[in-house]
């Protein structure tokens, strides 16, 4: 589904990711962890198309096609879905209004018609379900005084409505509570199919309580420096990352 | 030339020239006030730039004009403006037109609506309900520094005239339309007086139209009374060709417990300048003063402010949001006053404007002038583009960036619009402005025109 190889990337001229590999395979859940600073938004970034962000070498292969030569609307409609860190709010603009044009869009790119006013809220009811959301945020302005878990459940919601091949969410966990927490899993769990996949991007291992992935990365500095089963989360809650790094700073003077 | 300026001169000349006429045709109470009127007009003058309330706006090019008439009405300008039906077609209103600022029906100047609401022309109000018109015309339209305040108050003689009496709400919106057409370049004034009594709830939509292409001037001043627990409503919508200049002077004057909301919506128009003053008179009272424009080509629209805090505990809050697109220009200027006694206070004021050119340019200025301490008051201005993350937001959704920047302009807009409560007026709105910002609309909705 997704190949990343030898990524290199930077921002403002610094150099953020340092050379990045990294295989999805449809169905898989891949939980990226590492530190803070460490360039796991910078990734998610470079994969939904933020232009910030300078790519200086390496490939990043989706569905057979070049992703880097995408537009950010593209590669929505092509199937991937960004859960934001931080869900941006926009006044004046309804959550109504917002996913009839998404969803449209998406359809349009498909070939189909656009829904109907009946058949899409309908639709929007159903997955309103589904991610246990409040009806009434759907009748305000897109996160508009959303408070931080509505807005990362509003993220969910919006996955549960486009219906993506591959979501990344980014640390779509970081400031829930318990209960949103679950929210936001069971969300992912619900949403999970033999064909689709998921990259979530955490910096605890709580999330992995809830949403159990088949690959855990760590990255640190820039680089994946660990790859290994569900289990490297776990040993990351018991220890930290210090071990880690003192692994690598130990690989370096040898 | 006494120090005057040229463009003054024009107008004391202009005077002159038709005080007879108009006179003439006006009630006596209102030719009372003309004098003294004109003896302020011409010790201030046509504002220029040097005068701090237009140092943003020019007028020069509309004053300097030679205007072929200023216009006098005959019964087939009449005839010609009773035939205009509001294309709005679900919009039910109680409706008003008014031809160049002049009430056009011959027979019926003023109608009587339920419960003993009068709605007409404001030159027959004055003859024919001297207690009513007496107490308010003349008391709130004031200034110290705005000489076109006076020359409308010197020249004007008709408009509109609305009364609500005590207690009785309308549930229907009274619409005026203000028609400007003529064959000529013209020069135009009217005045309006709209009186709501105390505990009175309603209204009132102001349509502006251009409907011929010459070039136009109107210089229209609005005084409205709001009495105690009264809830008033005023909304503008200015849909003008290019050619023509709108200035409007409104002056709200509220007691206590009273709410108001004033709205200004500038879709189109070549030079507007919309001066909106709210004066707190009584304990309690609550106004909003809203603003939204969407300029471009040479356009140019200023919005300015004035609420005056006289009493204690009321609240006021401002919104006023521009979209400029080519070469267009705008003007914000809001000015809070708190006065000594005016303890508790909360006065908010929001400026917010989008630039979509290099070339466009927007002047935004707060002025607060606090004299109490026990005061909340707060400001805030930002000129600048879309906002990047919201765009990116949007496209990461699958929804291609021009559209991605047409949800965010429309959302932008819609937050001033949102404020407008006659739900089929807020409608046609969102669609006018949804229009002209995917560039459907380069001209007045409805154009007969075609200026360009």
């Amino acid at each position: 589904m997704l190949i990343i190889n030898n990524l290199k990337a930077s921002i403002g001229g610094k150099s953020i990711l340092k050379g990045i590999s990294l295989h999805v395979k449809p169905g898989e859940i891949h939980a990226i962890m590492g530190p803070n600073g460490s360039g796991k938004s910078t990734l998610a970034a470079v994969l939904a198309g933020r232009e910030f962000v300078e790519i200086t070498e390496g490939t990043v292969t989706y569905l057979g096609k070049n992703l880097l030569d995408m537009t950010p609307e593209d590669r929505a409609k092509e199937g991937i879905f960004l859960g934001f860190q931080y869900p941006i709010e926009i006044p004046g603009v309804s959550m109504v209004n917002f996913m009839k044009t998404a969803v449209n869009e998406h359809r349009k790119h498909k070939g189909l018609d656009p829904l109907s006013a009946s058949d899409f809220l309908k639709l929007m009811r159903d997955k309103k379900e589904l991610v246990e959301i409040d009806s009434k945020l759907a009748n305000r302005s897109v996160n508009e005084g959303f408070s931080g878990g509505e807005k990362k459940k509003n993220e969910i919601f919006q996955m549960a409505m486009l219906e993506p091949r591959l979501a990344i969410l980014d640390e779509t966990d970081s400031g829930l509570d318990i209960d949103a927490l679950r929210i936001v899993a069971n969300g992912v769990n619900k949403l999970k199919r033999p064909d689709n996949s998921f990259i979530v991007i955490t910096h605890y291992q709580r999330l992995l309580d809830y949403i159990v992935p088949d690959v855990v990365h760590v990255l640190y500095d820039g680089r994946i420096v660990k790859t290994a089963g569900k289990e490297l989360a776990l040993e990351l809650e018991e220890k930290g990352y210090d071990w880690i790094k003192k692994e690598i700073e130990n690989n370096v003077t040898a | 030339m006494n120090g005057k300026s040229e463009i003054t001169e024009k107008y004391l000349g202009l005077y002159k020239d038709n005080i007879g006429e108009i006179s003439g045709i006006s009630s006596p109470f209102i030719n009372g006030f003309r004098a003294s009127a004109f003896e302020k007009f011409s010790e201030l003058g046509i504002p220029s730039k040097k005068n701090e309330a237009y140092k943003y706006t020019n007028l020069d090019i509309f004053f300097n004009h030679d205007y072929e008439n200023y216009f006098m009405p005959v019964p087939s300008d009449f005839i010609k403006a009773e035939a205009f039906r509001c294309e709005v077609t679900d919009l039910d209103t109680y409706g008003i037109v008014l031809l160049n600022g002049f009430y056009p029906t011959l027979n019926e100047k003023l109608r009587q609506l339920p419960s003993g609401v009068w709605i007409g022309s404001l030159n027959e109000a004055s003859l024919r309900f001297p207690d009513k018109f007496e107490k308010h015309f003349g008391k709130y339209a004031k200034s110290e520094n705005d000489g076109l305040i006076h020359l409308n108050t010197a020249m004007a003689s008709d408009g509109v005239f609305v009364y609500v009496p005590e207690g009785v709400t309308l549930t229907k919106p009274v619409q005026v339309v203000n028609l400007v057409q003529s064959d000529e370049d013209m020069f135009n004034q009217h005045r309006n007086l709209i009186i709501a009594e105390k505990n009175s709830n309603f209204s009132i939509i102001i349509c502006d139209h251009t409907l011929s292409p010459q070039k136009f001037l109107t210089n229209a001043v609005t005084e409205v009374f709001v009495g105690e627990n009264a809830h008033f409503d005023i909304i503008r919508v200015q849909n003008e060709h290019n050619n023509a200049c709108k200035i409007t002077n409104t002056f709200i004057h509220q007691e206590k417990n009273s709410v108001t909301s004033s709205n200004n919506i500038t879709l189109h128009g070549g030079l507007i300048r919309n001066s909106t003053y709210h004066t707190l008179a009584g304990e309690g009272a609550e106004s909003h003063s809203y603003g939204l424009f969407l300029a471009d080509k040479w356009q140019h629209v200023d919005n300015f402010v004035n609420v005056d805090h006289a009493v204690p505990h009321c609240t006021s809050n401002q919104l006023f949001k521009g979209v400029l697109d080519d070469m267009s220009t705008g003007a914000f200027n809001g000015r809070i006053l708190v006065r000594p006694d005016a303890q508790g206070t909360l006065a908010y004021q929001k400026n917010n404007n989008i630039l979509l050119t290099d070339d466009a340019k927007m002047d935004s200025k707060p002025q607060l002038e606090i004299f109490a301490d026990d005061v909340k008051c707060s400001h805030g201005a930002t000129i600048g583009q879309l906002n990047g993350d919201a765009l990116f937001y949007l496209q990461s959704r699958g929804i291609d960036k021009r559209e991605a920047r047409l949800m965010l302009m429309f959302g932008f807009a819609h937050e001033v619009i949102q404020n407008i409560k006659v739900e089929a007026l807020r409608e046609r709105m969102d669609n006018l402005v949804m229009q002209r910002l995917k560039g459907e609309l380069s001209r007045c909705a409805s154009c007969l025109v075609k200026c360009g």
